[in-house]
């Protein structure tokens, strides 16, 4: 079981790796989101500060969004995909570790990039380590739902938009209990609240997600 | 050896799983819902608009509760409706099943309109503004959302069958879902009021003003039944289209 899923992980990083565009289009994606508040809200540092937590939260959510379509794409266009389906080995632990890979390549490196925005943003020094944290335990929820949507649309032509309509609602909750932990980082609160909540909405996605990618992925396959 | 294949459930749910038998068994069901409906709809009506008590704060003003939240219960079993369906599609392989949650869908998402419009119209007099962000006025509008993105992938996906597993799977994470999204959003943000009805305890309000809410809700409940019914015959026919019954059934009428 674990075989196939570091096999399927390490093929998943190396095909990322090896195209560049994949990893970084949403890093550059979040940072411009992000550029844009302050240009078209207020420059203002005490503004910033006080919507900081939202705005970093927002952008890294949609730019965890906009990376979904490519998850199964190009595996599905070459008939990758089909193979790994109808091999005998576990599609629970091949969807668990495609859903990983799109964690590693967008989720981990969005979170390592937010201190920088948070210092553009003037987000409080005491916050920039519940952001990185949050961040980490957040997108690896939004990795695991939003391959379900990616999983459910990848046989459809037009599947860029309709992924946001379907997920959307579905990362509602990732959305508020990760800014409100920055939130009340700012406000000097303690926050293992927020995080363990965070945290358990991880440990209920990283269980039911791969049953659900993987009936998705069976039925975009099937004809 | 062969052992006799053990029937799980009752006999009617797999006579269900036939589109003529379910076609016959709605004709039959559907005078008695829409005619319950229209009585219980009319009884309601009149009784709230005319004799329930005005509130002792609100006045008149809080009789749309009588349309508000009917809706907002059936906006939310539509959804588990849905969901079940769904579920019971994809384990039984059942089609009636699937037509049952393509049927809900637009339902669902109109109830969950229709509590949001009414919800707004009833907060300017209270609250003073047509929409806050609430609780459970947001959690209303994610479900109204969550219904839009299973209408949606019906839309994108050509071939019923697989539209049906797709959308069910969908509703199901959905189903997941809803209880997180009520509960993230409470802890948020709440200014509403408290469940008018729950299971476990007394109304709060009196009896003259409850009774008619209650059967404006049973209302509400066989007016989705016969919608329902006539959204679900409509697709047998046109799913069967090419089967012997209907082909004799529309050449006989």
């Amino acid at each position: 079981m674990m075989r196939v899923f570091w096999a399927e992980l390490s093929r998943d990083l190396l095909i990322a790796f090896r195209h560049k565009g994949d990893f970084l289009n949403p890093l550059i994606f979040f940072l411009m989101v992000a550029v844009l508040f302050p240009l078209g809200v207020s420059p203002a540092a005490d503004f910033l500060a006080q919507i900081a937590p939202g705005v970093l939260w927002v952008s890294a959510l949609l730019a965890t969004l906009l990376s979904l379509d490519n998850l199964f794409k190009s595996d599905y266009d070459d008939g990758t995909l089909e193979q790994l389906l109808l091999s005998p080995e576990s599609t629970y632990m091949i969807s668990l570790a495609k859903a990983c890979a799109h964690w590693i390549t967008t989720g981990l490196p969005l979170a390592l990039m937010a201190p920088l925005l948070a210092i553009m943003l003037f987000l409080p020094t005491q916050a920039i380590a519940t952001l990185v944290i949050s961040l980490l335990i957040g997108t690896a929820t939004l990795s695991l739902v939003g391959a379900i949507a990616s999983a459910l649309t990848v046989g459809l032509k037009k599947g860029g938009v309709l992924i946001s309509l379907l997920v959307i609602p579905l990362y509602i909750p990732v959305l508020i209990f990760g800014a409100s932990a920055v939130q009340s980082a700012v406000d000097g609160q303690p926050v293992t609240a927020y995080l363990a909540i965070l945290g358990s909405m991880f440990a209920l996605s990283l269980v039911l997600a791969p049953f659900a990618i993987a009936a998705s992925l069976r039925v975009s396959v099937s004809s | 050896m062969n052992m006799p294949k053990k029937q799980l459930m009752p006999k009617w749910f797999y006579q269900m799983a036939s589109p003529k038998w379910c076609y016959k068994i709605t004709g039959q069901l559907l005078p008695i819902f829409s005619c319950t409906a229209l009585g219980l709809l009319l009884l309601g009506t009149v009784w709230a608009l005319l004799y329930a008590p005005p509130d002792y704060q609100q006045g008149n003003s809080f009789r749309i509760i009588y349309i508000h939240v009917p809706s907002a219960i059936l906006a939310q079993s539509i959804y588990v409706t849905m969901a079940l369906a769904g579920a019971v599609g994809i384990i039984w392989k059942m089609k009636i099943a699937d037509m049952v949650a393509y049927a809900c869908a637009p339902i669902g998402a109109s109830m969950a309109f229709l509590a949001l419009i009414t919800g707004a119209i009833w907060g300017k007099p209270t609250w003073g503004s047509w929409w806050v962000w609430d609780a459970r006025l947001t959690s209303m509008l994610i479900l109204l959302f969550l219904y839009f993105g299973v209408m949606a992938l019906y839309a994108a996906m050509g071939k019923p069958s697989k539209a049906a597993k797709a959308t069910a799977i969908l509703s199901l994470v959905g189903l997941v879902n809803i209880p997180i999204i009520k509960y993230s959003v409470e802890w948020w943000n709440t200014l509403h009021q408290p469940a008018t009805f729950t299971l476990t305890e007394k109304p709060a309000m009196p009896v003259e003003m409850w009774l008619p809410l209650l059967i404006m809700v049973l209302g509400f409940y066989c007016f989705f039944a016969t919608s329902m019914m006539l959204r679900l015959r409509t697709e047998i026919l046109s799913r069967e289209k090419r089967t012997a019954w209907v082909k004799e059934l529309v050449t006989k009428s």
